[in-house]
């Protein structure tokens, strides 16, 4: 029974660690920027789909595949960011909101049309799978590289933007546009390239997602809740928070799937409405 | 020249003028009652419409008149289509008070759930609306004994209107139940977003912060009229139920929240008329383009939508009223 509790922890703080990867993102967009960002899983949706094709058209290995998903998405968000959100920041939620839905439904479409309603599947590199055991504990060789890789990104991002000269140009424009056009900020562009990283990372997440919850054209809205619900509950604009609020759902998630199967989803919902109703601006909120 | 203007303004006249039933609007009530004499085999899809459009005057109250956001109102629609749905299903069939048990139904829920909506705002008000409308999917969901899950109500027995009038299956009965409802219900709306209380949203809506200021005590309205559009999204709900003797758990999924918002912003939200005319265009268009796969429905739509919010903020009837000022304007000039 321990050993089997062990695995589920584990487990569902590796899902977790991909929920962060996936969220990350929307929370410094969201978050920093203030733009409700609905399609941010349409980006994952990129990210998984380049690695997929890059995979089984060319042969190309699942980590050589990796910086192209990441720049595949950030690309994508760069020219609709340019085309369309950069009008948008000023305009209220719903707007936004509805803008980007909008956006969703075009990439649904656009997904199935171009690569089938399928699922589609991934062959993993042999040194990806398999498990490695320790005494009666055994963990999946992938889901330790998704925690790897999401302390990594973790690290990077909390340190990119508290210590580096972009980071700090970032936190300026948020705080104070006006002053920071002032000291020769380039604000449009500060905010096309965190647009961009954000939308990045999601299309990396959306990569490295395919082993564990598969792709298929819906991706971007089957999964925006529980972005939503990370970036949400853990605090606009809070890595820490975001980190944090990943791992327990991913945890929660795991483990009502395993011991409270008949009761589903709900138990998350209900937390989530309540834990919003408690601290609207989330647990780990700056402001 | 300017101050002559003010001071002949008039706010008491300006308001009547408001209130005053124009030449359009009659048109518009009797050319609905056109579907029965030159498109009667259109006249479930004419019903659909009537239903759908009293669904998006409710959201219109929340989205449109008081500047909230709601991503979940399907689930005051599907609480009601359910309400009204087991009712007729346990044997009560009558009609009239069916509906009026799943308005009442939806009411307790919309004022149960106010309490948590005039409490936070912004992007948390996105979440929990959202999360609100999840949470009554995955229960209609789970608890299949009572909703037959999946698979949908079955088993309803809805009796005769007044005892007389028996739903066939052309849609006769069907549409002149929906659009009786439909107009009722909107005299209704209309009286009330005339009035004081009416203004007072709208002030809401303009300026949240100035509302408290001047003595309109702000969470208390939003309350009300966050369960009176409850209600009529419950009455629509139970409508939808009883003339397709069916409750699919769609009425309360995330799509439909989804759609009911997308067709008022398309027809332009906070007009009374917008939600109606947008529930036209997407319906009737959903309806011409149904040989084409779904999924490309869905291509169009999107782009519609994000043109729409791009370039006409305040939907296809704030863009007709724009031209025509516009063209007033050329004209007086």
């Amino acid at each position: 029974m321990t050993a089997r509790i062990v695995s589920l922890l584990f487990d569902g703080f590796a899902y977790g660690m991909l929920l962060f990867v996936l969220s990350v993102g929307l929370s410094v967009t969201l978050g920093l920027m203030n733009f409700v960002n609905l399609a941010h899983g349409s980006f994952a949706m990129i990210g998984g789909y380049v690695t997929v094709m890059l995979m089984r058209s060319w042969g190309v290995p699942f980590f050589a595949t990796l910086p192209f998903a990441f720049l595949a998405a950030a690309v994508a968000a760069v020219i609709l960011e340019r085309v369309l959100y950069r009008r948008m920041y000023r305009a209220g939620e719903l707007d936004q909101a509805l803008l980007t839905i909008g956006i969703v439904f075009i990439s649904v479409a656009s997904a199935a049309y171009l690569f089938g309603t399928t699922q589609q599947p991934v062959e993993l590199p042999a040194y990806l799978r398999g498990r490695i055991v320790f005494g009666d504990f055994s963990f999946g060789v992938y889901r330790l590289f998704l925690v790897c890789a999401a302390l990594l990104i973790m690290v990077i991002v909390v340190l990119g933007l508290d210590y580096t000269r972009f980071g700090a140009q970032i936190r300026a424009s948020v705080d104070n546009q006006r002053m920071a056009r002032g000291l020769g900020i380039n604000v449009d562009r500060v905010f096309s390239l965190t647009f961009a990283i954000g939308s990045g990372l999601a299309g990396l997440g959306g990569a490295m997602a395919i082993e564990v919850v598969g792709l298929d054209p819906n991706f971007g809205l089957k999964y925006l809740v529980y972005m939503l619900i990370v970036v949400a509950v853990g605090g606009l604009a809070s890595i820490r928070g975001a980190f944090v609020t990943a791992a327990m759902l991913g945890i929660i998630d795991i483990f009502s799937k395993y011991f409270v199967p008949e009761i589903g989803a709900f138990v998350l919902y209900a937390v989530m409405i309540g834990l919003l109703v408690w601290r609207p601006a989330g647990l780990f909120a700056r402001r | 020249m300017a101050q002559a203007a003010v001071e002949t303004f008039d706010p008491q006249a300006a308001l009547r003028a408001q209130v005053r039933w124009r030449l359009i609007e009659i048109v518009f009530w009797v050319a609905t009652l056109l579907p029965f004499f030159v498109a009667d085999t259109y006249l479930v899809l004419a019903s659909q419409i009537a239903i759908m459009a009293l669904f998006a005057l409710s959201l219109d109250l929340i989205v449109g008149y008081s500047g909230l956001i709601s991503l979940g109102h399907a689930a005051f629609y599907g609480f009601g289509a359910y309400t009204a749905g087991l009712l007729s299903k346990w044997g009560w069939g009558e009609p009239i008070t069916g509906l009026l048990a799943a308005g009442v139904a939806s009411m307790i829920l919309g004022y149960l759930t106010s309490f948590i909506i005039v409490r936070i705002s912004h992007f948390a008000l996105i979440m929990v609306t959202l999360g609100l409308g999840l949470l009554l999917y995955e229960l209609a969901n789970k608890a299949h004994w009572l909703t037959g899950g999946d698979d949908g109500l079955q088993g309803m027995d809805v009796w005769p209107i007044f005892g007389v009038f028996r739903f066939d299956l052309y849609g006769y009965t069907a549409y002149g139940y929906s659009l009786a409802v439909l107009f009722i219900s909107f005299l209704i709306l209309r009286r009330l977003i005339n009035s004081p209380f009416g203004l007072s949203l709208r002030g809401l809506r303009e300026n949240p912060r100035r509302m408290p200021a001047i003595g309109a005590p702000s969470k208390h309205r939003i309350q009300v009229v966050y369960t009176i559009a409850a209600t009529f999204a419950g009455i629509a709900g139970g409508l939808i139920a009883q003339t397709t003797s069916f409750v699919a758990l769609n009425v309360l999924s995330f799509q439909t929240s989804a759609d009911i918002l997308v067709m008022l912003i398309l027809g332009g939200a906070g007009r009374l008329y917008g939600g109606i005319i947008g529930v036209i265009i997407f319906l009737i268009a959903r309806d011409q383009l149904a040989g084409m796969n779904p999924q490309y429905w869905y291509f169009w739509l999107g782009l519609l939508l994000v043109l729409v919010i791009v370039f006409l903020p305040n939907g296809i009837l704030g863009g007709l009223a724009q031209l025509l000022s516009r063209g007033k304007k050329r004209g007086a000039s």
